[in-house]
């Protein structure tokens, strides 16, 4: 009898919970669809650029090199991305292609295209040749006979071909040849520099014989990557979140001591004090950002003040918190000794609290570089600036990805050296003060 | 003084050795404090030198712009709660994707945790690698992902809600796998002397337990990602960031619109602050909710 009481109390309450977890994962699966239309994700899934995802991939870790031929005059140029920095000297070209009266480009496994005084051919192999006389009359290309296949697309001023080994492009003023390569072009020396192109082994017995500071010079100033740039903005970044947390633990520690109760009594400033800092971390570190860089134009030291104001914020109420738990036994004690209240803070309560505070400030060193790479990019400095530059241009995928493997590289090792300092810092403690 | 010059008579020594360790030490913390000083200094000048104006010029100016947008505010200040329902759709997808974000990145970081968590994990020996996933998800800013995405999907929430959420994940899952590890195994073992499988295990027997942590670390999560939404809508990704971005770069005349975004933006960060408190205080302080 009582058994059975139970037992339907135990089964209804587990209904009752089960009900509960249902009720909960219904509803954010309800809210999940319902974002899912007020996102509009069915339309965006539509309007994804393929295309755009394709050159960005590819961009990222290969290279191409451009093979130009200026219709009207013949000329033939060779360049790396198509980039003026990258253009090979005239009369200069890489192994596979041959200059001369007539061009032949070889893009290998036998796809071979020649740009002759008058006809372009492109030789396909398992398809068939493939010519073209552009003029001002228009292309004049000529197909193998029978359809043509989707990786040509063909008309009457325009000429495309796009095979694995590499693109044939042919318009009434210009053709172009694309052939594909693997890595970062010209990460280490650009094409005017002595030093292109030879191994490490040559590169080092180079250095030996007392070229090193000529083989830094031309790979610290590589105009195409300019690393010597990117040094400085990564330097740049750092100083910014560096200034701006130190900066802001500074300025939060005086203002802490007034909001904490143990060391104010007289109400109306520690609420005066404590409200600022939630008026300070409230307005969001976006619209200091906008403040700031509205007074002192755009640049690294807007940003540092930025991280400042924001950081300031959660110091001064997370200092206030730590001060409030400090063990008032030490201060009576220091305070026993006939301790003044200066010495009483710097004997009694700076010891305590310092390895709390120094750990929560290099916690938020950590997170302030990556603010600061975010800031950077809103008021223009550091690392954050040049990835958006990069971004903006929607074609130099091969930095993109250089600066965010950069700036993951930053941010471990920041993450890194925050840890083994706080670590340093609380075993330090522990082996007594 | 007294006590020292005792000790001195017992034990010159002692006492002089103690002096001398003073001494040193405050030398030393000395010399780190003018490197301190120093690398602030010679920071700051670095800085300033690489910024477009100087401090002590721009100083009188911090208040020229919230001036010039208080006192456009004041003047139309009729229109003011016009422009607040005008931009509160806005402020709601600011709000939605920093809510889904935290959502899905928060239910990403469960499973992750519990992959990545000593004697809970169904793979012990895909820890590390798991453990250095959500570091480099960590470690990539909100904003890197969220330009690339919208060179591929266009302006939107979504660039923003998926950068956002793989932040979350990161920074979820190692929080998360920190509670787990303080997890009782007791439910666990018991699970599995009846036959449940490792998701049932995980499910019904660690879970309940770190659910209110989990929650409240979410909780905090979302302040952030609120603030995140919003800076990250100002590079382009919508919501009341692109407002914002529009009504202050289009020039004088738009300042009333900033005004009444600025309040938005204020009122919603200060509000769920404040919520968030209040539920993590129920939360840790055990009381059901």
């Amino acid at each position: 009898m009582t058994t059975d009481v139970y037992v339907e109390a135990a089964r209804a309450g587990l209904r009752r919970k089960s009900l509960t977890a249902y009720g909960i994962m219904a509803a954010i699966v309800a809210y999940l669809v319902y974002i899912f239309f007020a996102f509009q994700i069915p339309q965006l899934l539509r309007n994804v650029d393929a295309d755009n995802a394709r050159i960005l991939v590819a961009d990222s870790y290969s290279h191409k090199v451009h093979v130009t031929r200026d219709n009207r005059d013949a000329s033939v140029e060779v360049s790396i991305e198509g980039e003026r920095k990258g253009r090979y000297p005239t009369g200069e070209a890489p192994e596979w292609v041959t200059l001369g009266q007539t061009t032949i480009i070889d893009l290998e496994d036998g796809h071979v295209v020649s740009f002759g005084p008058e006809e372009i051919r492109y030789d396909i192999p398992g398809y068939g040749l493939v010519t073209a006389r552009p003029g001002a009359d228009g292309v004049n290309a000529t197909l193998p006979s029978g359809d043509v296949p989707e990786w040509i697309n063909a008309s009457k001023n325009r000429l495309a071909i796009t095979t694995e080994a590499g693109r044939l492009t042919i318009t009434r003023n210009r053709t172009e040849v694309f052939r594909y390569f693997g890595g970062w072009e010209l990460f280490w020396f650009t094409l005017d520099s002595p030093y292109h192109g030879l191994g490490p082994i040559a590169l080092a017995s180079a250095a030996l014989s007392g070229e090193a500071g000529a083989i830094w010079q031309d790979f610290w100033h590589n105009d195409m990557w300019r690393h010597a740039d990117v040094a400085w903005a990564i330097f740049e970044t750092i100083l910014m979140a560096f200034l701006g947390t130190f900066g802001a633990a500074i300025i939060a520690l005086p203002l802490a001591f007034m909001a904490a109760r143990n060391f104010t009594p007289f109400g109306p400033l520690r609420f005066a004090v404590r409200r600022l800092f939630d008026f300070v971390r409230g307005v969001d570190g976006l619209i200091w950002t906008i403040i700031l860089s509205r007074a002192f134009g755009p640049g690294p030291m807007t940003g540092a003040l930025a991280i400042l104001l924001t950081d300031a914020g959660s110091f001064g109420k997370l200092f206030s918190e730590t001060l409030e738990n400090v063990d008032s036994k030490q201060i009576e004690g220091v305070a026993s000794t006939g301790a003044k209240p200066m010495q009483r803070y710097r004997f009694g309560v700076i010891p305590q609290v310092s390895p709390v505070f120094l750990s929560q400030i290099l916690y938020s060193f950590e997170s302030s570089t990556r603010s600061a790479t975010i800031i950077g990019a809103i008021t223009g400095g550091g690392i954050g600036l040049l990835l958006t530059q990069a971004i903006i241009t929607q074609k130099d995928w091969e930095e993109v990805s250089y600066y965010i493997v950069l700036i993951v590289i930053m941010v471990i090792l920041m993450d890194w050296f925050s840890g083994m300092l706080r670590r340093k810092l609380i075993q330090g403690d522990a082996s007594g003060h | 003084m007294a006590l020292a010059d005792t000790a001195s008579q017992s034990n010159p020594t002692v006492s002089e050795a103690y002096l001398a360790m003073v001494r040193q030490k405050r030398i030393f913390g000395g010399i780190l404090l003018a490197i301190f000083v120093a690398l602030m200094v010679g920071g700051f000048l670095v800085a300033q030198e690489r910024n477009a104006g100087d401090f002590i010029p721009g100083l009188p100016q911090v208040l020229d712009f919230p001036a010039a947008v208080v006192a456009e505010a004041w003047e139309n200040r009729a229109q003011l709660p016009g422009f607040i329902v005008q931009f509160f759709p806005s402020l709601i997808e600011t709000i939605n994707i920093a809510a889904v974000s935290t959502l899905i990145g928060g239910l990403a970081a469960i499973i992750l945790s519990l992959f990545s968590t000593r004697g809970l994990a169904l793979f012990p020996r895909m820890i590390p690698v798991v453990r250095r996933f959500m570091d480099v998800l960590r470690a990539i800013p909100e904003i890197v992902i969220a330009l690339v995405l919208i060179f591929l999907l266009g302006g939107g929430p979504v660039p923003a809600m998926i950068a956002i959420a793989l932040h979350t994940a990161g920074a979820l899952g190692k929080l998360f796998s920190e509670i787990n590890e303080n997890a009782a195994l007791g439910p666990v073992e018991g699970l599995a002397s009846v036959g449940a499988n490792w998701t049932q295990r995980m499910l019904l027997g660690v879970v309940p337990q770190v659910a209110p942590n989990y929650l409240s670390y979410a909780l905090l999560r979302f302040e952030v990602n609120i603030r995140a939404s919003a800076i990250l809508g100002f590079v382009g990704a919508g919501g009341i960031g692109y407002d914002l971005r529009n009504t202050i770069t289009f020039g004088t005349g738009k300042f009333d619109e900033a005004a009444a975004i600025f309040i938005l933006l204020f009122a919603t960060i200060v509000t769920f602050d404040q919520l968030s408190s209040v539920v993590r205080n129920r939360l840790t302080h055990g009381r059901a909710l």
